[in-house]
């Protein structure tokens, strides 16, 4: 039997062969590589080409071949842009309404999942398809009856008219529940055992495991009230409670000739969601990745 | 017996108060929910049939609305260029992420890295992506053209100022910025795949190619269903980009629907009549969204 090992040695085909493979393979790999990159270059570029352009002067924001590193940075259109449109104040509505609108959506969404996903009641499955079944209208069918009670409650033109649409999305009810749906029972029923009333256990067992599922629906909200640019679009008329995007998409209309202007005043607004995004990349990620789960 | 009627007591006791108790955690949210959105969504319909402006009170006529929007000549370019945008973006967009996310798949090193900087368009602000392709695109010195010019082409498109180019223009943005996120989706949906299925397949012999089509797509077939109709229905609704880069023009050439909605509603004050629109562009959301509810078996493959 040993001597069949000497009788098989490698044909000089086969090993070619296997270069062959190896080529094919090395190939490939490099083929994969260049699409990626590309394609992240392509995804990047514009976001470079606006920092770069917001440090220059007016006359060379359009240079070409594009000076992608400006010899003499103009930091000065960052001090500019402050003075020139009320940036701060756009800053603090938005952080305002997205403060608040966040805290309220963490608080409504998740008590309310928490009835859906646990709490066994004889209406409970009727009325999570109502919730289900509003999912799928689209917020521009709803803007005008929206508009109409905001008008009826003499709230047009309040950052409360904003914050009272957004606080209670039911998204968030959806996303929560498919998070406490994963949770096992046991826990909450030893909680019960323990003497823990339906809240204690709620606020004791359910949110500290939930954490995960509140920071993906918190950075979702953060995110789409930052930059949320229709409903203050419709709301909003007064230049003292516009959000960041409108005092942008204003500023545009008034200094549409100063581009670098404007992409100073683009980066400022983009800046907190980065920060946001590169800390809690991961929760972005779970987030989609749940709600894209079937129910 | 009395021990049964005493548990079917002691049961409906148990009921009432599990009620109760699911109220209270629900009442926050349902009192917002039901009169911020689910009367809005009722009322939507019922303001449909009305002529309603913020001056004369509201007054029911019934079907005029609809028959004044198939006369209507904005509303039926502005439904025409909505199809358009819809049928061309929803199939590149699937198409890019869909590649993206099979290469990011295939053991590519730093996937985390190439990840975020795909998925970061979707998350960075409408106003500030539409500015800057705003500029990028400028017809004279954008960079893009720029470009163009050095690679021989004469006389390159004018893009947002020109009525051929303006929504082609929108359209690239519009699969640049979101392309990233449905590749996410489509990256946990490969995810899910069995690696012994690959392995069986290489075995028997099959390509990269061969894999891709009777392994690859016909497991991803649930994530594809989902995604398909999340980038059908964001399509429809097409605004902020629209609004930002061109104002529905050059003359009509970029008005979609919610554009016409938006400028009805919030602008003429026709409150019935941007209604009525409306609702056409939620019936074509439902057939979609029931269409494919109803045909997924067929081409849906659940893994359990």
């Amino acid at each position: 039997m040993t001597t069949n090992i000497h009788v098989n040695p490698i044909k000089p085909s086969t090993l070619s062969r296997i270069t062959k493979m190896k080529l094919y393979h090395i190939a490939g790999k490099t083929f994969l590589y260049a699409i990626i990159v590309f394609s992240s270059i392509t995804m990047i570029l514009p976001f470079l080409w606006m920092l770069s352009a917001s440090l220059k002067t007016e006359m060379n924001v359009f240079d070409f071949p594009i000076n992608w590193i400006p010899e003499n940075p103009v930091w000065s259109n960052y001090i500019v842009i402050w003075q020139k449109i009320d940036l701060l104040l756009f800053y603090f509505n938005t952080i305002k309404l997205t403060f608040i609108i966040t805290t309220l959506q963490l608080v409504t969404c998740s008590l309310a999942a928490y009835a859906f996903a646990k709490i066994e009641f004889p209406e409970r499955n009727l009325l999570f398809l109502g919730y289900i079944a509003t999912m799928m209208v689209p917020f521009q069918v709803v803007m005008i009856p929206q508009f109409i009670i905001m008008k009826y409650l003499n709230l047009t033109d309040t950052h409360m008219a904003l914050i009272l649409l957004q606080a209670f999305s039911p998204f968030g009810v959806f996303l929560m529940r498919q998070f406490y749906l994963n949770i096992p029972n046991e826990l909450s029923e030893a909680a019960r055992i323990d003497g823990l009333s339906e809240f204690g256990i709620y606020l004791k067992v359910m949110l500290p495991l939930a954490k995960p599922a509140l920071a993906s629906l918190g950075i979702f909200t953060f995110v789409f009230v930052w930059n949320d640019f229709l409903g203050p679009l419709i709301y909003i008329n007064s230049n003292a409670k516009k959000t960041i995007q409108l005092g942008i998409r204003m500023f545009i209309s008034q200094y549409s000739a100063e581009y670098s202007l404007i992409m100073a005043a683009s980066v400022c607004s983009l800046l907190p969601v980065i920060i946001i995004f590169i800390s809690a990349q991961k929760f972005f990620v779970e987030g989609i990745a749940m709600s894209g789960l079937k129910g | 017996m009395t021990e049964k009627k005493s548990k079917s007591k002691k049961g409906k006791a148990i009921i009432q108060r599990n009620r109760i108790t699911a109220y209270c955690f629900l009442l926050p949210n349902f009192i917002g929910f039901f009169i911020f959105t689910f009367i809005p969504v009722l009322a939507a319909f019922v303001l449909s049939f009305m002529q309603w402006d913020s001056a004369n009170p509201a007054k029911f006529i019934g079907l005029k609305n609809f028959e004044l929007m198939f006369k209507d000549s904005s509303f039926i370019i502005s439904f025409w260029n909505t199809i358009c945008y819809t049928f061309t973006t929803v199939p590149l967009t699937i198409i890019v992420a869909l590649a993206l996310a099979v290469a990011l798949n295939n053991g590519v090193k730093g996937i985390t890295v190439f990840r975020a900087i795909h998925f970061f368009p979707h998350v960075a602000s409408i106003v500030a992506i539409s500015v800057v392709w705003q500029f990028l695109y400028n017809a004279d010195f954008g960079p893009i053209n720029m470009f163009l010019k050095t690679m021989g082409i004469n006389d390159p498109p004018r893009w947002t100022a020109s009525v051929q180019w303006a929504m082609p223009a929108v359209i690239i943005m519009s699969v640049w910025k979101s392309a990233g996120y449905y590749m996410v989706m489509f990256l946990s949906g490969l995810k899910s795949i069995s690696n012994q299925l690959y392995e069986a397949a290489t075995i028997d012999g099959a390509n990269a190619w061969e894999k891709f089509w009777s392994i690859t797509l016909p497991m991803l077939s649930p994530t594809m269903f989902f995604v398909v109709i999340m980038c059908l229905i964001n399509s429809f609704k097409v605004f902020d980009q629209i609004y930002i880069m061109t104002e529905g023009g050059p003359g009509r050439a970029t008005s979609v629907l919610v554009y016409q909605i938006y400028s009805q509603a919030f602008i003429n004050f026709k409150f019935g009549y941007a209604s009525a629109m409306a609702l056409i562009l939620f019936l074509i959301i439902f057939i979609i969204t029931f269409i494919q509810f109803r045909f997924q078996e067929k081409w849906v493959n659940y893994t359990n």
